[in-house]
C-alpha cells in the first residue's frame, strides 16, 4: 500500500502563480456565485442574477472569442469546470490559465462530462465540461445523453474547426452539435466572437431553468481567436421558451379534492422534486395527508428512507410494498415523476384502477406514457406548496377519507416482504452486506454515486436515504461508468463531505483512469468496487431467461485476477484496499474512512451468484413481481 | 389516422427545420408534406406540416416541438376554417394532335402553361391536393414526362393572425 505523493497539484500550483487570478484589471474578477435565475427573467442572464452580493456593473472590454468565454465563464459565477484541450478548443485554454475558473484534466471526455454531472447532482448548480472538436467532442455524447436523460443542468462547450472548414470533413472536424441534436435541451454553433457572452448566458439559463438539462456550446477555432467585444450583462434572445413554473389553480383544487377523498393514495415522487428543492414541501404534503410515499430511483433522498409514510422505490427492482401500492391506488399523485417503464411495468395492467393526477414541469411527460386525469404543468416546489394550501383548505371543509386500512394492507406487505438478502451457501462474501455495512458506517451525510447494474439497484435498496442530493445514478440512460468520474465531481463540489462510488467491476473498467486525476488534483474519493468477477446483471438475466448460458459475462477479475484492482488503484495514484470475508467488512471500511488526503479503492470480492430481488421480469406486468426466485407475494386473494 | 395541418411558426435561424423534421423521425411520425419559408417578419419562419397521426400521439410531437427552443408557436389548421394550397409543376406529352386537348384540360383547371416546348407543354396548377390529383389524373393519359410538386401551405381564414403575439414580435 503506497500513499500517493502528487508531484503537482496543478490547481493550487496554478493559484499560486503570481498574476494568476488578478489579470491587472478589476474587471477580470469573478461575479458572485448565483443562484438558478427565476424563468421568465430575459433581461438579466442567469449569472447577473444576484440579490445578496452586489451586482456586477455592466462592463465592456476588447479581447478575443477565447478570452470572451472564459470572462464569461467567470461573470457566470463558474468555479470549476472539467475538460481535455486539443486543437480547436486551444486558443480558449490560454486566458484559461491565468482565469480564477478552476480547470481540471481529465483523462477522457466521458470522465470530464459524468464529472459535470456528478458536480451539478450533488450541487444544483450547472456542471461544466470543455472538449476539443471531432474525438474530444463525440467522447461527450454519453455524458451528454445521460445528462438528457437525467434531466442534469449541464453545458458543454467544444472546440469546433474554422468556421471555412466547416464541412470540408477537415482534421478532427464532427458535427456536434447535429450529433448532439437528440440528447441537448439545446445545443449552440457560435458564428461571431461578439455573440459569445449571449450564448454562454443562454446556455446557462436553458440548463439550469425549466426542466433542467445538458446545453452544447460549440465554437469554431477563428471565432475563439477573432477579436471581440465582450460586455456584460447579455440581453437574452429567447423568444420560444417560457417554462411554466406556476401549477394551474383549478387543476390545484381538483387534486386537493382527490387527495382527501381517495381511500387508496399513493404519492408517486420523482427526480423533480429533487431538482426544485421541494423536499421539505413534500415532506410536509405527506404528513398532512397521512399519504404514503414511493420515490423513484431518481428521488432517494427525496423523502427519508426512515419516515414511517416512505414505503421505499417502485418498479422493477422496487419493494414489494411500493409496488403494490402504485399497483392497487385509487389515486397516484405523480409529483415530478414521468411514468418510466422501469417503473410502471407493462403500461396496459399498470396501476388499473387509479386516477392519476401528473404534476410536472415539463408539460410533454404529463400522458406521455399514462393518461393524466388531473394535468399540473408546474415547478414541482410551487405544485407541493400550492397543494398543502388547498389540502388544508380541503380537509377545512371536508373530513378526509379514513386510510387506516390502506396503511393496514401496506403495514403488513412491509411486515412480510421487506428487503433483504440470504447469505450465500457458497462462503462467498455477500456483496448486499458490503453494501448494507458501507451506507451505515459512512452514514446519512454521505454522498453515494453508482454505477449502473446489480450493485447500483443493491445501493438503491440497502443504503437508507435521508437527505436530498445524496444518491447519485445514471437512472434514465443506465450508463456503466458513470460512478467514478460522477463521484470526482460530486466530491469537487461538496469537498468537506464523504464521497463513496458504489461500482461494479465491469463499470469500474470503463473509466477508472479518472482516478488518475483525482489523485494528481486533491479530490479524495472512496471507491467501493463490488467485484463478482462478472458482469452482474446480465448474468442475472442469463440465469433467469437465458438458462444458465453465461455468454461473454465472466470479466476474468476473480478466475484470473485481471486487473488486480488494488495494484491498480496504486499504479493510478490511490490506495488499494481488499476485502475477500465478512469479518473484514467493517474494519475496511472504516480504514478508508480514515484516509481523508487520497482516494481509496476497495475492492470487495464478492459471491457472483448473488441477485437483485424483487423484481419484475422487464415487459412483464407489476402484478408478477416476484419477492425472490420462485416465491411471488401472495396478495392478490386476500385484499381489496 | 386523419392528416393534420400543423402550422409552427419558428425562429428563422439556421438547423431550425433539422431540429423540427428530426424530431418527427425521432418520434415515429411520418411527415406527409412539410414547407418552409419566411413569414412577413424577417425573423420568422414559417413551417407546414402535414402530418398522419391519431390525436393522442400528435398531442406528444406537438409537445414536444413546443419544448424546441426555436419553437415560436404552433397552430393546428382545422381543415373546415383554413385554406391550403399546393403548387404542382407539371411536364405533360403534347404533340400536334394533342395540344388542343392539353389545353382544354388546362383552362377547366384554371391551370397555366409556363413553358412551350414541340412535343410538351410545362403546365403550372396551384390548388387543394385534391383538385391537383384531378388535374394529374386528366393529364395522364397524355403522358407525363416529369412532374414536381410542392409541399402544402394553410392558413386560417378570416382576420386573425397567428403570428401576432408578444413573442412573436419579441423575435
Amino acid at each position: 500500500m503506497t500513499r500517493p505523493t502528487p508531484e503537482t497539484l496543478a490547481h493550487s500550483a496554478r493559484r499560486a502563480r503570481p498574476g494568476a487570478g488578478a489579470a491587472g484589471d478589476a474587471d477580470h474578477a469573478p461575479a458572485p456565485r448565483p443562484g438558478a435565475a427565476p424563468a421568465g427573467n430575459r433581461a438579466v442572464p442567469a449569472g447577473a442574477d444576484t440579490t445578496a452580493t452586489p451586482v456586477r456593473q455592466s462592463a465592456t472590454a476588447q479581447v478575443s472569442g477565447a478570452g470572451s468565454l472564459v470572462r464569461s465563464l467567470e461573470a457566470l459565477g463558474v468555479d470549476v469546470v472539467f475538460g481535455i484541450p486539443g486543437g480547436a478548443i486551444l486558443p480558449a485554454y490560454d486566458p484559461l490559465y491565468d482565469s480564477t475558473v478552476r480547470h481540471i484534466l481529465v483523462r477522457h471526455e466521458q470522465g470530464a462530462g459524468h464529472a459535470a454531472t456528478g458536480y451539478a447532482q450533488a450541487t444544483g448548480r450547472v456542471g461544466v465540461c470543455i472538449a476539443t472538436s471531432g474525438p474530444g467532442a463525440t467522447n461527450l455524447v454519453t455524458p451528454i445523453a445521460d445528462a438528457y436523460m437525467d434531466s442534469v443542468p449541464m453545458v458543454a462547450i467544444t472546440g469546433q474547426v474554422a468556421r471555412p472548414s466547416i464541412g470540408t470533413d477537415a482534421f478532427q472536424e464532427a458535427d456536434i452539435q447535429g450529433i448532439t441534436l437528440p440528447i441537448t435541451k439545446h445545443n449552440f454553433l457560435v458564428q461571431t466572437a461578439d455573440e459569445i457572452p449571449r450564448v454562454l448566458a443562454e446556455a446557462f439559463h436553458l440548463a439550469s431553468t425549466g426542466r433542467p438539462g445538458p446545453v452544447l456550446v460549440d465554437i469554431p477555432k477563428d471565432v475563439l481567436q477573432a477579436p471581440a467585444t465582450f460586455a456584460w450583462p447579455p440581453t437574452l434572445d429567447l423568444p420560444g421558451y417560457r417554462p411554466t413554473l406556476h401549477p394551474h389553480g383549478k387543476q390545484i383544487r381538483e387534486a386537493a379534492r382527490l387527495m382527501t377523498a381517495a381511500r387508496r393514495p399513493v404519492l408517486y415522487v420523482g427526480g423533480g422534486v429533487l431538482k426544485a428543492g421541494a423536499t421539505e414541501g413534500l415532506r410536509r404534503l405527506a404528513e398532512q395527508t397521512g399519504i404514503p410515499v414511493v420515490t423513484t430511483l431518481m428521488a432517494l433522498g427525496a423523502f427519508p428512507d426512515s419516515h414511517r409514510q416512505h414505503l421505499g422505490m417502485p418498479g422493477m427492482h422496487g419493494t414489494v410494498a411500493a409496488v403494490y401500492g402504485l399497483q392497487k391506488a385509487d389515486l397516484i399523485v405523480a409529483l415530478g415523476a414521468r411514468f418510466d417503464d422501469r417503473v410502471t411495468g407493462k403500461l396496459d395492467s399498470f396501476a388499473p384502477d387509479a386516477t392519476v393526477v401528473h404534476a410536472d414541469i415539463d408539460p410533454a411527460e404529463i400522458g406521455k406514457n399514462r393518461h393524466a386525469d388531473v394535468p399540473i404543468v408546474g415547478d414541482a416546489r410551487h405544485v407541493i406548496d400550492e397543494l398543502i394550501a388547498a389540502v388544508t383548505a380541503e380537509q377545512a371543509a371536508h373530513p378526509a377519507a379514513d386510510l387506516a386500512d390502506w396503511w393496514t394492507q401496506l403495514d403488513d406487505l412491509r411486515a412480510r416482504y421487506p428487503l433483504g438478502f440470504e447469505e450465500p451457501s457458497d462462503g462467498t462474501l455477500s456483496p448486499q452486506h458490503v453494501i448494507k455495512r458501507l451506507g451505515e458506517i459512512a452514514g446519512p451525510d454521505a454522498i453515494y454515486v453508482a454505477g449502473v447494474g446489480q450493485h447500483q439497484m443493491w445501493a438503491s435498496q440497502f443504503i437508507s436515504y435521508e437527505k436530498p442530493n445524496t444518491w447519485l445514478n445514471s437512472g434514465g440512460l443506465g450508463t456503466m461508468g458513470y460512478a467514478v468520474p460522477a463521484a470526482m465531481g460530486a466530491k469537487v463540489g461538496k469537498p468537506d463531505t464523504t464521497v463513496w462510488a458504489v461500482d461494479g467491476d465491469g463499470c469500474f473498467q470503463m473509466t477508472n483512469q479518472e482516478l488518475a486525476t483525482c489523485a494528481l488534483e486533491g479530490i479524495p474519493i472512496k471507491v467501493a468496487v463490488i467485484n463478482n468477477g462478472n458482469l452482474g446483471m446480465v448474468r442475472q438475466w442469463q440465469t433467469l431467461f437465458y438458462g444458465e448460458r453465461y455468454s461473454n459475462t465472466e470479466l476474468g477479475t476473480h478466475k484470473h485476477r485481471i486487473p488486480d484492482f488494488v495494484k491498480l488503484a496504486e499504479a493510478l495514484g490511490c490506495i488499494g484496499l481488499r476485502c475477500e470475508n465478512a469479518a473484514d467488512v467493517d474494519k475496511t471500511i472504516e480504514a478508508a474512512m480514515a484516509i481523508t488526503d487520497a482516494p481509496v479503492v476497495i475492492d470487495f470480492v464478492v459471491g457472483k451468484d448473488a441477485m437483485v430481488w424483487p423484481m419484475v421480469a422487464a415487459g412483464t406486468s407489476n402484478d408478477e413481481i416476484m419477492f425472490a426466485r420462485g416465491v411471488r407475494p401472495a396478495f392478490d386473494e386476500d385484499d381489496i | 389516422m386523419t392528416l393534420h395541418t400543423l402550422s409552427v411558426l419558428v425562429e428563422n435561424k439556421p438547423g431550425v427545420l433539422a431540429r423540427v423534421s428530426g424530431l418527427f423521425s425521432r418520434r415515429g411520425f411520418n411527415i406527409d408534406s412539410l414547407a418552409v419559408g419566411e413569414t412577413e417578419n424577417p425573423d420568422v419562419s414559417r413551417i407546414t406540416i402535414v402530418v398522419n397521426a391519431e390525436s393522442s400521439p400528435l398531442e406528444q410531437v406537438t409537445k414536444q416541438l413546443n419544448k424546441l427552443v426555436n419553437v415560436l408557436k404552433i397552430v393546428e389548421l382545422d381543415p373546415q376554417v383554413s385554406v391550403a394550397r399546393e403548387l404542382l409543376l407539371v411536364k405533360v406529352r403534347a404533340d400536334r394532335s394533342a395540344r388542343a386537348q392539353v389545353l382544354e384540360t388546362v383552362g377547366l383547371f384554371r391551370a397555366r402553361v409556363v413553358d412551350v416546348a414541340p412535343d410538351t407543354l410545362t403546365i403550372e396548377a396551384t390548388g387543394t391536393p385534391d383538385k391537383l390529383d384531378a388535374l394529374l389524373r386528366d393529364l395522364e393519359p397524355f403522358g407525363i414526362k416529369e412532374m414536381v410538386q410542392s409541399g402544402t401551405v394553410a392558413i386560417g381564414r378570416g382576420s386573425r393572425a397567428i403570428t401576432a403575439g408578444p413573442a412573436l414580435r419579441a423575435a
